[in-house]
C-alpha cells in the first residue's frame, strides 16, 4: 500500500518537531502554501491536520491548528495559510516567514476528518473557502494511489480570486468533478447566478443519498452547519456526514 | 527548550511596566471563555449573596445602579499569558455590597450565568480589591467581557473575575471551582505564578 | 478546528471550534485517535464523535461541550509538566481500534 495509507504511528506519542521552511507559493492573493522540511515525518491520512507552535525570542509562544494540503511525500508537508488582517499567526506564516526558518510542528493528528484509501464508497467535497483545504489532501491522495473511487466536489468562494488550487483543479482527474459555487462575483459567462450553496447545488452536482456516499463538509462553522443540514434534509444518513468548522483561533 | 521563530514577536513588549513573571503585555481584549456567552437582560438580571446559615442578600440591576460607583483602573493578567494594563472601570465595591452581611465565612465561591465558578479567599474580595463591575473604558460592559456585569478581582489571575456574574456562596469550607477542579491553582496570584495545582 | 488559520476572536460571538482541534491535546496522552471515538454525554445521553463537540477556550485549558444540550462533555488543562483530563461528563467512550 502506498504511503498514504500509513497513518504515521500506533503506539509513539506525538512530540514537538523542528521544521524548516522550504518553499512557499501564492495560491490567491490571501493564501500561501508552505512547504515544510520535515525529516522522518511518517505520512498521514488525507484529512489530518498538524499543529504548529510559534515561540518568540522572549519565550511568548502560540500554537495553531492547520491542515494538511498535499498528499504524503517523504520529509515534506504542505500547509495553505489564508492571512487573517490583524491575526497573530497568519500573517506572520503568510508573509513574514523566510525560508530556511523554523517552527515545530506536531502531527499528523486527527483520525475522524479522514479519507481511508481502503473506502469504496463515492465521496462528496463540499469545500467553503479555505475549507478546502484538507480536501485537497483527499483528491490528491486519491490521484496518487490511483484510485477509482468517483469524487464530487463542491466549492463555494466569493469569486474567482479567492479559489485555491484552482489551475490544478481545473486540471482535474478522471472520476474527479469539480463544481464552483460563487457567492458574490462569477467569471464571465457563468451560468449560475452568484449566490449561497443551495440544495438545489447539492441535488444537482452531488451525489443521490441511495448512492450512500460519504459528505466531508469543511468551510467557515456557519456555511458546515448549512450544508451539513441540507445534506441531511436531501436524506444523507448523518453518519455518513463528517464536518470540520473553522474556529476562532485569534488568525 | 523551543525552536524559536526568528522574526515572530508575538506581542510587543512594554521595556517600560513591570509584568509578573511569564506574562506578555497585548493591546486588544482577547475573548476567552469556556462556554456560549450568555444573554442576560438588565431587567432579568439579578446578584445574590447566599450565605453559610442561607440568608440571601439579593440586588436587582436598579438597586445596584443605585449603589455608590467607583471608577478603578487596573492591571489584568490571565493565565494564558496575555496582560493588559490600565484597563477603565466603573462598578460597585465588593465592600458596599457585603457591607451589612452578617458571616462567619472563609471562602466564596463565585456563580454566573451560564454554570460557571470559581472559588476564592472571601478576605480577597474585601478592602477595595474587588468590584461588581458594569462599565469597560466608558461603555456598557459588553457580553462576550462578562456584561451585563462581571467580577474584577485584577490581583488575582482573570479566571477569578468571573464573567457574567449572578452570586456568591458564603461558605465556611473551600470548595474548588470551574477550573480549579481542572488543574488552576486554588489561589492564582500572578506575582508568585500560580498558574496550576502544585505552582 | 482551522485549516488555514480561520477567523480573527474580535467581534466573533459564541465562538468555539470543533472537537477536531482536540487531536493533538490528545494525542499527548493517548496512543489511539479519541476524536474518532464516540462519546455518550452524561447529561442528556446523546452519542457523537468528540470531533463533533463544541470546543471553547485555548490552550492551556479546553472544554468541549455536547452540541446537544450544550454541557461539558471532557475537559483539558495543560501545564508544563501534567495533564489533568476531565471526563465527568462522559459516560463512556467507544473507540474505534486500528486492526490492520
Amino acid at each position: 500500500m502506498a504511503r498514504a495509507a500509513v497513518s504515521g504511528r500506533l503506539a509513539a506519542r506525538l512530540r514537538w518537531q523542528a521544521a524548516a521552511l522550504v518553499e512557499r507559493r501564492e495560491e490567491s492573493p490571501t493564501a500561501r502554501t508552505l512547504v515544510f522540511d520535515l525529516p522522518g515525518w511518517a505520512g498521514h491520512l488525507p484529512g489530518q491536520h498538524v499543529d504548529v507552535r510559534l515561540t518568540a525570542e522572549d519565550g511568548y509562544s502560540t500554537q495553531r491548528s492547520y491542515s494538511i494540503a498535499s498528499a504524503p511525500d517523504a520529509d515534506r508537508v504542505e500547509l495553505t495559510v489564508q492571512r487573517v488582517p490583524d491575526g497573530e499567526v497568519s500573517p506572520y506564516l503568510a508573509d513574514d516567514l523566510r525560508v530556511g526558518d523554523a517552527v515545530e510542528i506536531r502531527g499528523p493528528v486527527g483520525g475522524w476528518f479522514v479519507w481511508r484509501p481502503e473506502q469504496a464508497e463515492p465521496v462528496l467535497l463540499v469545500a467553503g473557502g479555505s475549507g478546502v483545504v484538507p480536501l485537497m489532501s483527499m483528491i490528491r491522495v486519491r490521484d496518487m494511489i490511483g484510485s477509482r473511487v468517483p469524487f464530487r466536489l463542491l466549492y463555494s468562494v466569493r469569486d474567482p480570486a479567492d479559489r485555491l488550487y484552482g489551475p490544478e483543479l481545473d486540471r482535474g482527474a478522471p472520476g474527479l468533478d469539480t463544481t464552483w459555487v460563487y457567492t458574490r462575483g462569477t467569471p464571465d459567462g457563468w451560468t449560475r447566478p452568484a449566490g449561497r450553496l443551495t440544495p438545489d447545488d447539492l441535488v444537482r452536482w452531488g451525489w443521490p443519498a441511495d448512492f450512500e456516499p460519504t459528505c466531508y463538509v469543511c468551510g467557515p462553522t456557519g456555511f458546515v452547519e448549512a450544508a451539513a443540514g441540507m445534506l441531511v434534509a436531501l436524506g444523507h444518513h448523518p453518519d455518513r456526514i463528517r464536518t470540520e468548522r473553522f474556529g476562532p483561533s485569534g488568525g | 527548550m523551543p525552536i524559536v521563530s526568528r522574526g515572530f514577536h508575538g506581542r510587543k513588549p512594554d521595556p517600560g511596566r513591570k509584568l509578573p513573571p511569564g506574562q506578555y503585555e497585548t493591546f486588544d481584549f482577547p475573548v476567552l471563555s469556556a462556554g456560549p456567552t450568555p444573554r442576560v437582560s438588565r431587567d432579568d438580571w439579578t446578584f445574590t449573596v447566599t450565605t453559610e446559615s442561607g440568608t440571601r442578600h439579593q440586588w436587582d440591576w436598579g438597586r445596584l445602579m443605585a449603589l455608590p460607583a467607583e471608577h478603578p483602573t487596573v492591571d489584568l493578567h490571565c493565565v494564558t499569558k496575555w496582560s493588559k494594563f490600565d484597563t477603565h472601570w466603573e462598578g460597585v465595591s465588593l465592600d458596599v455590597l457585603l457591607e451589612d452581611v452578617e458571616t462567619e465565612a472563609e471562602f466564596a465561591l463565585v456563580h454566573s450565568y451560564g454554570g460557571y465558578t470559581t472559588n476564592l479567599p472571601l478576605e480577597d474580595l474585601l478592602d477595595g480589591k474587588a468590584w461588581i463591575a458594569y462599565r469597560y473604558d466608558g461603555e456598557e460592559l459588553a457580553a462576550e467581557h462578562g456584561g451585563p456585569a462581571r467580577l474584577l478581582v485584577p490581583h488575582l489571575y482573570l479566571w477569578k473575575s468571573a464573567k457574567w456574574v449572578s452570586g456568591i456562596q458564603l461558605m465556611l469550607e473551600d470548595e474548588p471551582g470551574f477550573w480549579e477542579s481542572a488543574g488552576y491553582h486554588e489561589y492564582g496570584d500572578p506575582w508568585r505564578e500560580q498558574r496550576y495545582q502544585g505552582d | 478546528m482551522d485549516p488555514t488559520g480561520g477567523t480573527a476572536a474580535d467581534g466573533v460571538q459564541d465562538a468555539y471550534q470543533d472537537g477536531n482541534v482536540l487531536a493533538g491535546p490528545l494525542s499527548e496522552i493517548f496512543a489511539v485517535d479519541l476524536t474518532a471515538a464516540m462519546s455518550r454525554c452524561a447529561h442528556c445521553d446523546s452519542t457523537g464523535a468528540v470531533a463533533t463537540l463544541r470546543v471553547y477556550g485555548r490552550p492551556p485549558a479546553l472544554v468541549a461541550r455536547c452540541p446537544s444540550c450544550g454541557e461539558v462533555v471532557l475537559r483539558i488543562v495543560r501545564s508544563p509538566t501534567n495533564t489533568w483530563l476531565d471526563l465527568r461528563g462522559t459516560v463512556t467512550l467507544n473507540i474505534p481500534m486500528d486492526t490492520r
